[in-house]
């Protein structure tokens, strides 16, 4: 590895201007003749329209325009739909309610955009806003996911009668049942994995333009996939064919999941934009975010695990209601199924599986993918059964995980996942030396002389990235393929371009992406760079989610770099008289290997380009595209340790450590990847301690704003202490396997294990804020 | 309208704005600072910090009618001459930013902290005073470490160079 190149901790090129202020977000951009847009949104969680005024609107200073949903769809746009397909066990489709971008008869979650109004300025666009007058008759509403089901539960959607999406299944019933039939022991447990938001700290926030010389659009958004984006636009929306349309993503403040989605509001700002002759910007305030983004999680669960009478797993059983709020969101079909049941084998053999999963509207804001997606679900369920069951059976958690990890690869679980590589001994014997787990009940002991309730606990997850096998995914009810692709220019000078279809908002693909290839050509570091974000520049790309831009993106930029080296050293054979077989790229030169004889490489890219003296036949220029399709997922996992003081006073809970051991397979730049697992730990200690969202029984969200609902803040956290182990990943070039959503998937049921332990009571929901905590305590007494 | 006078990174500016504009929305919008970011509506994320009269105020929670007269720094002003201040130099060296939304606002109010502690900072006061700050993306942990690194370097020098 060279200083730059690949495992070196090169600090990020991006950074100087996020730190001096010269960033451009979506929010940043201005363009001449630019209007603002405010949304007026349903104050109602389900209600029949009854009329839209907009006349006095229409009449207040600075307004251009006050658009409805009837005018939406007599231009022919589109509803809004989920992308993946998935089908009920009885072999019916999933029962897709119609959402359109703007509601005309019938709004079904608080939010709910319903008119677009756009004036001069943001005021006067918010001030007629407040003077568009919608007429509701309200209906009754179904709020929390365990009741979408019930009988006489108020109906959503008349496609999905009982307000049921889909009924699921995965793995074989009979087999586990038999499994559960000859089984020493069984535990028992229900499981809520509460709503989250996921709160990007950029809000949303879109500009529409509309080029009436070119009859072309421009859509800036904060998007994680651009190119998707586009395609979901233009193919399922009508705005504008491909080529008429371009997306870009310029710097992105977060995303984690929620901005991959394509939301009414950029839909309606292009739409806008040709409709008033202006360009629309709109940007969302933090309780249109809370309101109207998509949301994480939400699933209610009742599982069942079966032990052999050596505590060997025979069989999981598992029953999930998943909550998908009003409308099926771009890919929130995928989240509670193959992205969540395909994982609940977790590190151990377990012969036998079968869950079922339940997709259920309710009169919230739709969910979808956040960090992690499914995996943290799946995660939460198999690790706080497993050390319920340990306290049961009276064993070591560590040592009953440990009973049942799997230690041959490739290893086929009995829901789909075929695990390649990993060794789940040796990230949970660092964690737990890491932690010092031998020396815990000294500790306890220490913390009770002091009043205090110690407490630690145990996750050993597992997780997929690289999403996906195109192939694969496509049977599984995918809309489009999940490969990546790239793009390496060697300018004549010897510089570098890499265009790629991942996009960065926060994980540093700038440097990182770059060490491939200072890496590969010994070229400084500052002489590459990455372009991604436009469509207009950039050939097509599917994004960045599920950890996918090193596996997936980067397996991408290698296949380009490599055709773009045999060209080079074509090159340089034929201008050093040599064979192409000896001839070598090293620290900026190209050289004869074993002589004297090189070439610097800014030599090989001019001759590239001069094309005066090119091997015969051979085409000018040093220029290689590559599209890559992953042929597996890749399998990320790790042992978290979290030990926790509890305050039987208050019911505060203190973390004392939190201990996380990963295995990413290889690592580009070990910096980007700590600072990763140090922000998904964040999330997940957020979700385990204080983030819990609330909707009344009338729909009304009451965690609607930052006063409300509880982000980490850098005093509810301790500093981490991480580490990683590495069995590299054989299905990609790098032997990557992803590092962005470890921490939000393995860290929720350590803390949550950790405070349980603590406070002798098993019964304890997310977040565990102190006065759920307290009371747990009490119950216990 | 109100008429706004100030003096923002070394330079005076004079601007007329709606009395319910926000001191933000006037950096952001009249004058094209778009390093100083919105990222709620209560006065909670702390991306919008700038310093009033030396001092870290949210931006979001002052009238820019209010702020006249007032000496503003905002983030593109912490590197006057071009040589990044060295909390810029301590948030790049310890990887304390990934998407950089709410990095101008941490900054900004990590030189006040630094400013208000010249002897010194630890690791409980730093975690503490960035109460008002949230970042989703770091983890703070990488941030704290920053400003623990910042303060050190600057010594008891601190409170000059902020």
């Amino acid at each position: 590895m060279g200083v730059e190149g690949i495992g070196a901790r090169v600090l990020r090129k991006e950074d100087k201007r996020f730190i001096t202020g010269k960033g451009r977000y979506t929010d940043d951009m201005s363009v001449p003749g630019m209007k603002h847009a405010a949304f007026v949104r349903s104050p109602h969680a389900h209600a029949k329209i009854t009329g839209i005024d907009v006349e006095t609107a229409k009449k207040m200073p600075g307004v251009i325009g006050v658009l409805t949903g009837a005018e939406l769809k007599a231009d022919g746009i589109g509803n809004l739909i989920c992308g993946w397909m998935i089908h009920s066990k009885d072999g019916t489709p999933m029962k897709m309610g119609a959402w359109s971008p703007l509601a005309t008869d019938t709004v079904r979650y608080v939010g709910d955009a319903v008119v677009i109004v756009i004036a001069d300025t943001k005021g006067q666009a918010r001030d007629a806003a407040e003077a568009v007058d919608v007429s509701y008759e309200e209906l009754p509403v179904v709020v929390k996911t365990a009741e979408a089901l019930n009988e006489g539960a108020p109906q959503l959607h008349s496609e999905a009668p009982g307000n049921l999406i889909f009924d699921w299944d995965i793995g074989d019933e009979k087999a586990t049942n038999d499994a559960f039939a000859g089984a020493a022991h069984v535990t028992k447990m229900d499981i809520v994995n509460g709503r989250l938001v996921p709160n990007a700290i950029e809000p949303r926030a879109t500009l529409g333009v509309y080029d009436a010389g070119e009859d072309h659009y421009t859509c800036w958004t904060t998007s994680q996939n651009p190119h998707v984006a586009r395609l979901v636009l233009s193919a399922f929306y009508n705005v504008a064919p491909e080529n008429k349309l371009r997306v870009i993503a310029p710097d992105v403040g977060g995303g984690f999941g929620s901005k991959i989605f394509i939301y009414p509001e950029e839909l309606i700002c292009l739409w806008a934009s040709k409709k008033t002759g202006v360009p629309v910007k709109w940007v969302a305030d933090r309780t249109e975010s809370f309101l109207a983004d998509a949301h994480g999680r939400d699933h209610v669960t009742h599982a069942e695990l079966a032990f052999d009478k050596d505590n060997k797993i025979l069989g999981l059983k598992v029953q999930t209601i998943a909550n998908l709020g009003a409308y099926m969101s771009l890919f929130s079909s995928s989240v509670p199924t193959y992205l969540y049941a395909t994982l609940l084998s977790g590190q151990y053999d377990i012969p036998a599986i079968h869950a079922n999963v339940k997709a259920v509207y309710t009169n919230t804001a739709p969910v979808d993918a956040y960090r992690g997606a499914g995996r943290p679900e799946a995660s939460f369920v198999l690790e706080r059964i497993m050390e319920t069951a340990a306290r049961e059976l009276k064993v070591s958690p560590a040592e009953l995980r440990r009973k049942n990890f799997i230690r041959t690869f490739p290893h086929q679980t009995p829901v789909i996942m075929n695990y390649d590589a990993g060794d789940f001994d040796a990230t949970l014997d660092a964690g737990l030396k890491a932690a010092d787990y031998e020396g815990f009940e000294k500790r306890r002991e220490e913390a009770a002389k002091r009043g205090k309730l110690r407490g630690i606990g145990l996750s050993c997850y597992i997780e997929a990235c690289g999403i996906a096998p195109s192939a694969a995914v496509g049977s599984l009810g995918a809309g489009v393929g999940l490969w990546e692709s790239a793009e390496v220019r060697v300018n004549a000078i010897g510089t570098i371009e890499i265009l790629t279809g991942s996009h960065s908002h926060g994980q540093g693909h700038e440097t990182t992406f770059a060490q491939l290839a200072t890496e590969r050509f010994g070229v400084p570091i500052e002489s590459v760079s990455i372009v991604h974000g436009d469509t207009d520049k950039v050939q097509m790309g599917m994004g960045t989610y599920g950890s996918r831009s090193g596996a997936v993106g980067m397996s991408a930029v290698v296949k380009a770099l490599d055709k773009v080296e045999a060209k080079a050293k074509k090159i340089a054979a034929h201008l050093l008289e040599a064979d192409e077989a000896d001839i070598e790229i090293k620290d900026g030169n190209v050289r004869v290997a074993g002589t004297d004889k090189s070439l610097p490489w800014f030599q090989v890219a001019l001759a590239a380009y001069t094309a005066h003296n090119l091997p015969s036949g051979m085409e000018p220029g040093l220029k290689e595209g590559a599209f890559y399709d992953p042929s597996n997922f890749t399998f990320p996992g790790g042992c978290h340790i979290c030990e926790v003081e509890v305050d039987p006073e208050t019911g505060v809970t203190e973390i004392i450590q939190f201990v996380a051991a990963d295995d990413f397979g290889k690592i580009i730049n070990p910096m980007i990847v700590e600072g990763q697992v140090h922000g998904g730990l964040a999330q997940g200690i957020g979700q385990a301690l204080l983030e819990g969202t609330h909707y009344d029984d009338t729909g009304q969200l009451l965690t609607a704003s930052f006063m409300d609902y509880t982000m980490p803040r850098a005093q509810n956290l301790p500093s981490f202490n991480i580490m990683t182990t590495e069995t590299p990943c054989p299905s990609n070039p790098l032997g990557i396997k992803g590092c962005g959503e470890a921490g939000a998937i393995g860290s929720p049921p350590a803390v949550i294990n950790a405070i349980t332990d603590a406070i002798h009571n098993n019964n304890l929901t997310m977040p565990a804020t102190p006065q759920i905590v307290w009371n747990a305590i009490q119950a216990a007494k | 309208m109100a008429k706004v006078e100030l003096f923002v990174n070394g330079r005076a500016v004079t601007g007329e704005a709606e009395d319910r504009t926000l001191l933000v929305h006037f950096l952001r919008e009249n004058l094209g600072l778009t390093g100083t970011h919105v990222g709620c509506d209560t006065s909670q994320c702390g991306a919008c910090v700038v310093h009033v009269d030396g001092r870290a105020v949210k931006s979001c929670t002052m009238l820019a009618a209010q702020a006249s007269g007032s000496t503003i720094t905002t983030i593109e002003g912490l590197s006057p001459n071009g040589e990044l201040h060295p909390l810029q130099v301590a948030f790049r060296e310890n990887h304390a930013l990934q998407c950089g939304f709410c990095t101008p606002g941490m900054i900004m109010t990590s030189v006040d902290m630094i400013r208000r502690h010249p002897n010194g900072l630890d690791e409980a006061t730093v975690r503490d005073q960035l109460e008002g700050n949230i970042c989703r993306c770091t983890g703070y942990h990488n941030i704290v470490k920053a400003v623990l690194d910042a303060s050190d370097k600057m010594g008891k020098g601190a409170v000059k160079a902020a």
